[in-house]
């Protein structure tokens, strides 16, 4: 076949342009809605999905990570002496207040952890080390909140819930769905800054033995431990996240406006594929007149679609890689995960194909007094 | 002669307001091969849709059509480009050649639309360019072509496909007479050498020379048909026809 749809589409310089515009535009405000979402998705079960634990214990009906109830720390001896119980380790995750040296407070999450272990431990740490925790009155913070906090470097101290804070690290990329940064801390710290008593934890958190049975476990803590849920770390997420992304309007917001970037895009691409059409329906109508019956056509505009899907998904994706790396730095993370990068190239091209589909009516309507006009 | 297209009774309305328009009412027409015909007539009067339905692009109302002896009323829609592919050619008025593709590659897609592609294609369309006098010009551009060297591709084109039947729509309207002359000089050969039954639809007075017959539609209908012979004087060129080049 004689390179008509190719042709076509890179004889006309400005109409090329306006075409690859629009779809380069879809292709990023789609990954940037979605991203979003993916985002804030992610950070509601940050804390949950980056334990390390396979079951949480709570107080009864804790809806979400950030609405622990206290109870007696105690429990901690009983929980381990369930069978398939090979680690459990107490932990608070609670607001307090941050004190700023100009006076300033700010509302921050403590998480409270055991540092010698490996549940709950901060992750990226780019600046100090976990262990450092151990030292009186230390903090972790993630370096995105260094200027929400009043924060220049490793050594400063604060107050936290009146109590003494000393920075001793930086982690990278560990963001809050809240306005509320977590700060990594020791257990003991975290109970003076949330006003614990000693003998009070707010989770409890485990790892089951190797090839022991996720679920036999949690029935059997069930069990022998009274007036607590035990979740899994999946069913806590998805808890969590859930209460955030649907119970809160933030979420649905964040959903309904990824929801908006999925029409917007199509509706976007569905009209500059079919005005691309449109400026050659003359030519369609010729070659129909020749005899080239209705799929030879189709090919001609679907082959055109795809070639506008492909180059205008590389040149979307080349701008939502710089948006995603931007964002990093700011308030909202936006994410894409390999499988949406794959995800968008097959939603182009559905978005081109179908929006051709659209002017393919057209075609199959030609009138031909539009041929044999002058 | 035998009859490549054969119309009998035919009738047209467009289902256009509560009424319809009737465009065409009981057109009986026979082309014969080797004959050229040109369809004359006042804007409006059905000449367009006769041809278009000739050409199997419109549908009939009632009546009968056939195509190179095969009856085309009725048929599903679909079928119709198959008829088009194998029977017929058109050279239209504003030459429709696709901007995007050189002459020689306007030629080649009818071509590839007969299964004939690669190099074979090439060659053909060569030959084809050389036919209507214009072998150096396959990679030119219709936008760095005059008028009459457009239709000629265009004809070129339409030979492609090595239709028996040669549909006309005003193909030297767009043209100066010296060149709208060398294009009908073209399809004069192509129906009185090669056998092509040729129809012309045109207002052009200066190229009804070049007909054998003419068929003068009014108001739908078939007002009359008359042999270039016997054709009013002053409807007549000065010139008969004379092949300016082999389409052989």
């Amino acid at each position: 076949m004689p390179p008509l749809a190719q042709r076509n589409l890179f004889h006309d310089k400005v109409r090329l342009t306006v075409t690859l515009t629009g779809i380069v535009f879809s292709v990023v405000l789609i990954v940037v809605q979605l991203g979003l979402f993916i985002g804030f998705t992610t950070a509601t079960s940050n804390l949950i999905d980056h334990s390390g634990a396979d079951l949480w214990i709570t107080s009864k009906n804790v809806p979400y990570v950030e609405q622990g109830v206290a109870f007696s720390e105690r429990k901690l001896n009983q929980v381990r002496a369930v069978p398939g119980v090979i680690d459990a380790q107490k932990v608070i995750a609670h607001f307090t207040q941050w004190k700023r040296h100009d006076g300033g407070q700010e509302s921050v999450q403590v998480v409270g952890i055991n540092v010698d272990d490996r549940l709950e431990r901060p992750w990226n740490v780019i600046e100090g080390r976990v262990e450092d925790l151990k030292s009186p009155d230390a903090v972790i913070l993630d370096e995105l909140y260094k200027q929400k906090l009043g924060v220049k470097r490793v050594g400063e101290v604060f107050e936290i819930g009146g109590y003494r804070a000393r920075v001793v690290g930086f982690t990278r990329g560990i963001r809050s769905f809240t306005t509320s940064p977590y700060v990594f801390t020791s257990f003991k710290n975290a109970q003076d800054f949330a006003g614990l008593r000693e003998d009070q934890t707010l989770f409890i958190l485990v790892r089951v033995a190797p090839g022991a049975d996720v679920e036999r476990v949690r029935g059997a803590l069930l069990a022998h431990v009274a007036d607590v849920d035990v979740l899994t770390s999946a069913q806590f997420g998805r808890m969590t996240t859930f209460y955030w992304m649907f119970t809160t309007g933030a979420g649905v917001a964040v959903l309904i406006a990824a929801v908006l970037g999925l029409v917007v895009g199509f509706v976007v691409v569905a009209q500059t594929i079919y005005a691309t059409t449109m400026d050659h329906i003359r030519e369609y109508g010729t070659l129909k007149a020749m005899g080239a019956p209705n799929g030879y056509i189709y090919k001609v505009i679907m082959k055109q679609a795809a070639i506008s899907a492909v180059i205008g998904y590389v040149l979307g994706m080349f701008v939502s890689v710089f948006v995603v790396h931007g964002s990093q730095k700011g308030g909202a993370a936006i994410l894409m995960p390999t499988p949406m990068a794959v995800g968008m190239f097959f939603l182009t091209l559905l978005m081109c194909v179908g929006a051709a589909l659209v002017s393919v009516n057209k075609v199959t309507r030609i009138d031909p007094a539009m041929v044999f006009k002058g | 002669m035998s009859s490549a297209i054969s119309v009998r009774q035919l009738t047209k309305t467009y289902e256009e307001g509560p009424a319809g328009t009737l465009a065409l009412r009981g057109i009986d027409l026979d082309v014969s091969a080797g004959e050229l015909l040109m369809l004359m007539g006042p804007s409006g009067s059905g000449k367009t849709t006769l041809l278009s339905i000739m050409g199997c692009i419109l549908t009939a109302t009632s009546g009968s059509v056939q195509v190179a002896g095969k009856e085309i009323v009725g048929l599903r829609e679909k079928d119709l480009p198959a008829i088009r592919l194998e029977h017929i050619g058109f050279v239209f008025q504003g030459f429709n050649l696709f901007p995007t593709l050189t002459a020689g590659e306007n030629v080649e897609l009818m071509l590839d639309l007969k299964g004939i592609s690669g190099a074979k294609a090439k060659k053909r369309a060569l030959e084809l360019l050389e036919q209507v006098g214009l072998g150096g010009k396959y990679g030119s551009f219709p936008a760095d072509m005059s008028g009459g060297q457009k239709q000629r591709v265009a004809i070129a084109r339409a030979l492609a496909g090595e239709p028996a039947i040669i549909l006309a729509d005003e193909p030297t309207a767009a043209l100066d007479s010296h060149t709208g002359r060398t294009v009908m000089e073209m399809m004069s050969e192509l129906a009185h050498t090669r056998g092509r039954a040729v129809v012309i639809v045109t207002h052009d007075s200066r190229v009804v020379s070049f007909a054998d017959r003419i068929v003068r539609i009014e108001d739908g209908m078939i007002a009359t048909s008359v042999a270039s012979e016997t054709v009013p004087a002053g409807l007549l060129a000065k010139t008969q026809p004379q092949a300016a080049m082999s389409l052989v």
